[in-house]
């Protein structure tokens, strides 16, 4: 079965250096959660909290409604599944992924029923006696998360699973752990650094950055909406120009456009939001000239520097059919954009 | 992809340290096994292919009885001192703050750094009839005559556990700390305790590196003459210290080294074991 | 548990150093016998040490040949590795298993084997009877250490040197040799500690000019002394003290 999990306002200090700054979350039961973030976000010191690796020097951690903030790993109905698989190389494989069963004391052909069927819910029904060495880097991965959901946790944390993995079997792994998780109903907590992966498997996703939660939402949200100029930055490209806000009018280098705005902000257009063809409730740019472009396969990436500022740089996504010419001039609008407040 | 000139260039830098091995390593063996087969008549060795000394040596009680005195001795020795070491190389790596472990280490192998005869002879300072030891208890009036611990089997084996807890300290210490943390965290995180992950886990996993240290624990307690001769005092000789008296009093070169042969041959074997022992485990 | 684990820590070093303790203790002992009660602080003993001359020739006998032997020992075991780390060889996993067969051959028996050559060749015994025997059993260290430390990454580091134009000889001197110098240095370092505590060939190869633990032994003959005590303990002292410069200088410079 599934649990829920709050953390209440998690503080963590390793010396003099703050690792969580007054974390706060609501993960529902069920759910897939990704912890997002560069290194050094606090996104892994989190994890480690969660499966009980650290103890917060204040705040505190409840999985079912429990609180387990002091309780030891051994103790907490959260499997974790390690960067670096950690499978116990002098067993087998149905060893490996019956060991958390041993530790419960179940008895030794009821082990290894399940240990098979885990086996077989990742996609290695007959490799039961072969050894971790015996198994790839992807083989392996699915091995430690059978093992890790064999007890039936409540949580299972993933601590950068597909970090050591060549892209093709990344993206393949991404499916599959989506489609396990959907089949066990498990509560995954994922952590990563990789906002694609984030965006690929998450049912919502936590932006953090320097101890702090920057974003919070599903992917859609969060790539589309986001609400701090960090996790804008983050989600993936986009252009940010700088603005002073007065009520009614955003003034940037651009000119002055209509958008509320209050003090320093600035506008976040994502390059795939900029077009050349005009249309109706689109946000006027003005007139650019293209610097250079390259192309993509499915777009052209372009830079544009505007008339009116040109020292400032856009960086928009021209249709594949297009055909850019250094020096041109076009008009540029906006399909979409956010104001956030602040300077970047 | 090398060429013919290579080759020889680097033939020629192998060279030097072969001849250096075969001429004052494999030949001088060599010499002594044909030496082992000789038989001394008188003064004089005679050449030839004789067994007299292996046959005299496992017929022999006083001489044969050296080669199970030495492998009790090293048995007892391997036993000890890996008891004590481990978890003396466990508390090291896993109780002590970083910082301070590499301290700890050395401290805990500086003894190294006196000199080996110089050590052994301490510890008769220490097990002696007016030793330290001896002393200190018959001033606080716990006994009344002093302890025989000296020049007993006892003191041998004391004066072989210092030296070999320091060394197996330094051998398990280094492969438990390569080990990865995240394997007693998995188990941890899986449901084991304590003692279950060291069962487990940890124990399995340093297993090849304890056995190579109990190897050479073996090798070395077993051939060495100054510790027995130190502290073992004269009721039970071990190998080497026979093998010596062959050669001192009745200058028996012949028959030193037969002895010497027979215990290379146990080494050997000993060697075979645990690297048939150590290729099962490395599955 | 913690203070069990505490408290274990403290008996071992206790069990540890109590021989060193009492060794150092007594070398300051005013008076005939190294043993309670402790009279003294004096250092009486560690003048008539400094001042016997067979402890003293013994104390040079055991540098030079310590120093020599384990240079031949790094030397040998230096070109070894090079030939079989650079160049491959048919049979090198042979000669690597008989560089290092000697490891595994106690002492003794080197020593035997080598008193049946120098009989049979009709040569002397000596200091250098004794250095030849101390390269044997330090040749497979030193070949051991270099080996494992001439890695891919060092030869990389040489080809990008030759490729931006360096020569062999700059290569060596530029590239090589320091990139090796740590291990090299350990390798002669254990080396020289092992040959200047070694006892048993020592004492069956040398006749007249004899290293230290060959002295040591000869004055251990006569009974319990505090001069034992005296010599035992400067060597260890000394040992110490390089040790500790050897740290604070070599060993910092590699972690850096």
């Amino acid at each position: 079965m599934s649990a829920g999990v709050e953390l209440r306002d998690l503080r963590m200090s390793f010396g003099s250096f703050t690792a969580l700054d007054g974390v706060s979350l609501s993960i529902a039961p069920g759910e897939f959660v990704v912890l997002l973030g560069p290194s050094g976000c606090g996104k892994t010191t989190l994890l480690s909290i969660l499966g009980g690796f650290l103890t917060p020097v204040a705040g505190e951690v409840l999985i079912g409604g429990r609180d387990m903030t002091r309780i030891a790993p051994k103790d907490r109905p959260t499997t974790t599944m390690f960067q670096d698989y950690a499978l116990f190389p002098h067993m087998s494989l149905a060893d490996n992924v019956a060991f958390g069963l041993r530790m419960r004391g179940m008895a030794k052909r009821e082990r290894r029923t399940r240990a098979q069927e885990m086996l077989a819910l990742v996609g290695l029904p007959e490799a039961a006696d072969r050894y971790p060495h015996e198994l790839s880097g992807g083989q392996r991965q699915r091995v430690a998360l059978a093992r890790a959901l064999a007890v039936d946790p409540q949580v299972l944390l993933l601590d950068e699973p597909l970090g050591a993995l060549d892209l093709k079997l990344r993206r393949q792994m991404q499916d599959e752990l989506k489609a396990i998780q959907r089949r066990v109903g498990t509560t995954f907590v994922h952590v990563t650094h990789d906002q694609e992966e984030a965006m690929a498997i998450a049912d919502r996703i936590v932006v953090m950055n320097a101890g702090r939660i920057a974003d919070l939402g599903p992917p859609r949200e969060v790539y589309l909406r986001p609400k701090s100029l960090f996790s804008a930055a983050f989600m993936g490209e986009i252009n940010q120009i700088p603005g002073e806000g007065q009520g009614k009018a955003l003034h940037t280098p651009l000119g002055a456009l209509p958008l509320a705005a209050n003090g320093p902000a600035t506008l976040c257009i994502r390059p795939e939001a900029i077009t050349t063809a005009p249309g109706p409730d689109l946000l006027p740019l003005g007139p650019a000239r293209l610097l250079e472009s390259a192309f993509f396969g499915t777009h052209h990436r372009a830079h544009f520097a505007p008339l009116a500022a040109p020292d400032l740089r856009l960086t928009a996504h021209l249709p594949q059919d297009a055909e850019p010419q250094p020096g041109m001039q076009a008009e540029l609008h906006a399909r979409a954009h956010v104001v956030l407040e602040g300077r970047a | 992809m090398t060429t013919a000139r290579e080759n020889r260039l680097g033939w020629g830098l192998v060279a030097p340290a072969l001849a250096w091995v075969a001429l004052f390593f494999a030949l001088p063996f060599a010499l002594m096994l044909g030496l082992s087969f000789a038989r001394l008549e008188g003064r004089v060795v005679v050449q030839g292919f004789h067994l007299d000394n292996y046959l005299r040596f496992f017929t022999e009680p006083a001489l044969f009885r050296g080669l199970i005195v030495s492998l009790e001795i090293t048995a007892i020795v391997t036993v000890v001192s890996l008891a004590l070491a481990y978890p003396l190389a466990w508390i090291i790596a896993f109780r002590v703050p970083r910082r301070w472990q590499r301290l700890a280490l050395v401290l805990a192998i500086l003894p190294f750094w006196t000199s080996y005869v110089v050590r052994s002879y301490a510890w008769l300072l220490v097990l002696g009839q007016n030793g330290v030891i001896n002393r200190a208890l018959l001033s606080t009036g716990l006994i009344d005559a002093p302890l025989i611990m000296s020049a007993t089997r006892f003191a041998t084996v004391t004066g072989f556990v210092h030296f070999f807890v320091m060394l197996l300290t330094l051998t398990i210490y280094a492969n438990l700390v390569q080990l990865s943390p995240n394997y007693a965290r998995a188990a941890a995180d899986l449901g084991a305790g304590r003692l279950a992950t060291f069962r487990h886990v940890i124990l399995p996993l340093t297993l090849p590196g304890v056995m190579t240290g109990a190897f050479l624990t073996f090798v070395l307690c077993i051939g060495d003459y100054i510790t027995p001769q130190i502290l073992g005092g004269n009721n039970e000789l071990t190998l080497p210290q026979l093998i010596m008296m062959q050669l001192g009093r009745r200058g028996d070169f012949p028959m030193a080294s037969a002895m010497a042969v027979i215990l290379m041959a146990v080494v050997t074997l000993a060697y075979l074991a645990c690297a048939r022992w150590l290729r099962m485990e490395r599955v | 548990m913690r203070v069990l684990s505490w408290l274990y820590l403290a008996l071992m070093f206790g069990f540890i150093f109590l021989p060193v303790a009492v060794l150092v203790l007594f070398s300051f002992q005013d008076g005939r016998l190294p043993v309670p009660p402790f009279n003294g602080p004096s250092l009486r003993w560690y003048v008539e040490v400094l001042g016997d001359r067979r402890l003293m020739s013994g104390l040079m006998n055991s540098l030079i040949v310590a120093s020599l032997s384990s240079a031949m020992a790094l030397f040998l075991g230096f070109l070894a590795a090079q030939g079989l780390a650079r160049y491959r060889l048919p049979g090198s996993v042979l000669m690597r298993a008989a560089l290092i067969a000697p490891l595994t051959v106690s002492y003794l028996i080197i020593a035997l084997g080598l008193m049946s050559l120098y009989q049979r060749a009709g040569i002397g015994l000596s200091l250098w009877t004794a250095g030849v025997g101390h390269v044997v059993i330090n040749l497979p260290l030193c070949f051991a250490i270099l080996y494992a430390s001439m890695g891919e990454h060092q030869r990389s580091a040489e080809r990008a040197a030759r490729d931006l134009g360096a020569s062999e000889v700059q290569v060596l001197r530029l590239i090589t040799a320091p990139m090796l110098a740590p291990s090299m240095l350990a390798a002669y370092f254990l080396a020289f500690t092992f040959s200047w505590d070694e006892f048993i060939i020592a004492y069956l190869l040398t006749r007249f000019d004899v290293t230290l633990p060959v002295e040591i032994w000869a004055l251990l003959r006569s009974g319990l002394s505090p001069r034992a005590n005296a010599i035992g303990s400067l060597v260890f002292l000394v040992s110490v003290g390089v040790l500790i410069i050897m740290e604070l200088t070599v060993f910092r410079r590699v972690r850096r």
